[in-house]
């Protein structure tokens, strides 16, 4: 279950890295999107991948913190995919504001010489 | 202890939050009204700054439990004398910026007053947080308003260096979630002080993966600081910014600064990685002369200008002694200020050049303001034969502080930090080259400021420019703080130099925090 998770933010991160590399603006924002979702996922495995575990602890049988899950992780990427959404979507305008006033959609506002 | 100083921590995060709220109520017609509530707001976060600032003396770290949760579990605002200090400067530098822009540019675009407030509750927050976590959100808030804030007065070129200063910053924004997971990975915990407890119980196989967190958390501040080779971004965002947006912007770079150097030092005591602050710091330098000789245009001057600050405190924070440090700060504080009036100054200067701010013109028109209320065009200024005069002098006094010569406290600043760092017995070899490093920088600024002067202000043909007084009178109150910095430099440096040690031991910090 690890490596799979591993892995799967590892595939995540290189290809948003790659991305945002390129120098069109849509792969750009694309690939912050990849990147940002392997970083929630990093965060997110942070309180350990366990399956079938609740993160609220009852007040009824006596307690035993290792039957539950980490909740402050859950809460945090919460509050890191609202953020990414937010900044991702303004993100957009100022691409398509980028695209409407230098007629391109080169992150340098401008062709490159051939 | 009455409710009010209980809740004074608290203020400078809530007062903007409220009344750039508000703002967001009226009609963008009603400037006035809008004006009088932003610099309401704003006096509001000057008086709690002052006031935090004069208990910080008293009190080691004033801290907030927000919703009234004990420390290492609930979030809590802590204010010591470098956060009181922090604040005092967002505010200084936040009225300053508000007054010049009510001449126009708070025309210029949407809800203008609102992105400053909301830009200065990000600051303030920034500076308060005891909290990892809660540090990203605050930065998140004032990096989000700073981009609105970049791409105010709309324009091809804003948009363009705002898509760059977007996605860099974004990027810079995952590194910090990234690290901040890791730490808390490795200890359990996001709260500083607490952190600052248990790293140094990690047992050793954990170790490394404290330190690549630390790492990469050091990546996203080192951007935001503009550290070579991080920083290509910043002087052509910073030069394409609106006036006043730049002069708070200044205040920006400064924050990764502050970051650095509370958690640098509260976390590992500054003992690791101090050799690649220094010698990153130096590199900063160097890249920032070159292109202050190199600029061709004042703006661009302008942002290599806060390179080369951002290097030299990186440089003197990354010596390791807490004196340097204390200078360090010193000149944190002249450097900004400097810098802003500098930004302020650019566009006054440029219209000599430039009659009549075309760009501004069609922004505004498109925006369907400027034409009902408030006087017409004609008056927006008078030429008098004076103003060149009085631009000049005040050019005169921005180049003088990035120099570092005297009279202004750039050279005090330059002297302390260059005395505490020759001040080892057999003096450290890259202290004498931090040395060079430095009077070169100054030489550059001179060399690159007086270019820039002579050509605007000696071969001048046009007329003088049309300058208001509240244009004016920011750019006068800024640099005329800086004299009184120079003035009263012995109360300022003992502050500095108790705040600096305050930070190399950092018992008291913890200790306030940890104990309820």
């Amino acid at each position: 279950m690890e490596l799979i998770v591993a892995l799967g933010i590892g595939v995540l991160a290189g290809c948003g890295v790659w991305l945002v590399l390129r120098p069109r603006t849509f792969q750009v924002v694309i690939g912050l999107s990849l990147f940002s979702y392997a970083v929630n996922l990093l965060i997110f495995i942070m309180g350990w991948v366990r399956g079938g575990r609740a993160p609220i602890v009852g007040t009824s049988a006596p307690v035993d913190v290792a039957s539950f899950t980490d909740p402050l992780p859950q809460a945090l990427v919460l509050t890191a995919i609202v953020i990414s959404f937010a900044t991702t979507a303004l993100l957009l305008v100022v691409l398509l504001a980028a695209r409407g006033l230098t007629g391109t959609d080169h992150v340098d506002g401008r062709e490159p010489e051939e | 202890m009455s409710l009010w100083t209980e809740h004074l921590v608290i203020a400078p995060v809530v007062v903007p939050l409220a009344a750039g709220a508000l703002l967001l109520l009226y009609d963008e017609r009603r400037r006035k009204l809008k004006a009088a509530i932003g610099l309401a707001s704003l006096a509001v976060q000057l008086g709690a700054a002052v006031a935090l600032l004069a208990r910080a003396t008293t009190i080691p770290a004033q801290v907030y439990a927000l919703g009234d949760w004990p420390a290492p579990f609930g979030i809590v605002l802590v204010a010591d004398r470098l956060s009181a200090m922090m604040l005092l400067l967002a505010a200084v530098l936040g009225i300053a910026a508000l007054v010049f822009s009510l001449a126009r540019w708070h025309r210029a675009g949407p809800r203008f007053h609102s992105l400053v407030q909301f830009l200065l509750m990000g600051l303030n927050g920034a500076f308060l947080t005891g909290d990892l976590f809660n540090l990203f959100v605050f930065f998140e808030l004032m990096l989000v308003a700073s981009y609105a804030l970049a791409l105010h007065g709309s324009g091809t070129a804003r948009v363009r260096e705002s898509l760059h200063y977007i996605v860099i910053n974004l990027t810079a924004s995952l590194f910090f979630l990234i690290g901040a997971a890791l730490l808390y990975g490795v200890t359990g915990t996001l709260n500083m002080a607490d952190l600052a407890m248990r790293i140094p119980q990690v047992p050793a196989e954990d170790r490394v993966l404290v330190e690549v967190g630390a790492a990469i958390l050091a990546i996203a501040f080192l951007v935001k600081a503009a550290m070579w080779p991080l920083g290509f971004w910043l002087p052509s965002t910073y030069a394409a910014a609106a006036a006043p947006a730049a002069a708070m912007f200044s205040i920006l770079s400064k924050v990764g600064v502050y970051a650095v150097l509370r958690l640098w030092l509260l976390l590992f005591g500054g003992a690791a990685g101090a050799e690649l602050l220094l010698y990153g710091g130096m590199a900063t330098i160097a890249y920032g002369v070159s292109g202050m000789l190199a600029a061709q245009t004042l703006g661009r001057l302008a942002g290599f200008n806060l390179i080369v600050s951002s290097g030299t405190l990186l440089a003197a924070i990354g010596a390791g002694q807490a004196a340097a440090t204390g200078a360090a700060l010193y000149y944190l504080l002249v450097s900004t200020l400097g810098s802003a009036a500098f930004f302020l100054l650019i566009e006054l200067v440029e219209r000599a050049r430039t009659p009549g701010a075309d760009v501004l013109a069609v922004t505004a028109a498109a925006f369907g303001v400027g034409d009902e209320e408030t006087e017409p065009e004609e008056e927006a200024g008078v030429a008098i034969p004076a103003t060149m005069a009085l631009l000049g002098l005040s050019f005169a006094c921005c180049a003088l502080l990035a120099a570092g010569l005297p009279p202004l406290p750039g050279f005090l600043a330059k002297f302390a930090l260059l005395a505490a760092l020759l001040a080892p017995d057999p003096v450290p070899g890259v202290a004498w080259a931090l040395l060079v490093l430095l009077t070169l920088s100054g030489l550059a600024a001179v060399v690159a400021m007086g270019r820039s002067g002579v050509r605007i202000f000696w071969a001048t043909t046009t007329s003088p420019p049309r300058v208001r007084l509240i244009e004016m009178a920011p750019v006068a109150a800024l640099l005329a703080l800086c004299l009184a910095l120079t003035v009263a430099a012995g109360p300022a440096m003992n502050y500095l130099n108790d705040t600096a040690r305050a930070l190399y031991a950092p018992g008291g910090y913890i200790e306030n925090v940890l104990t309820p």
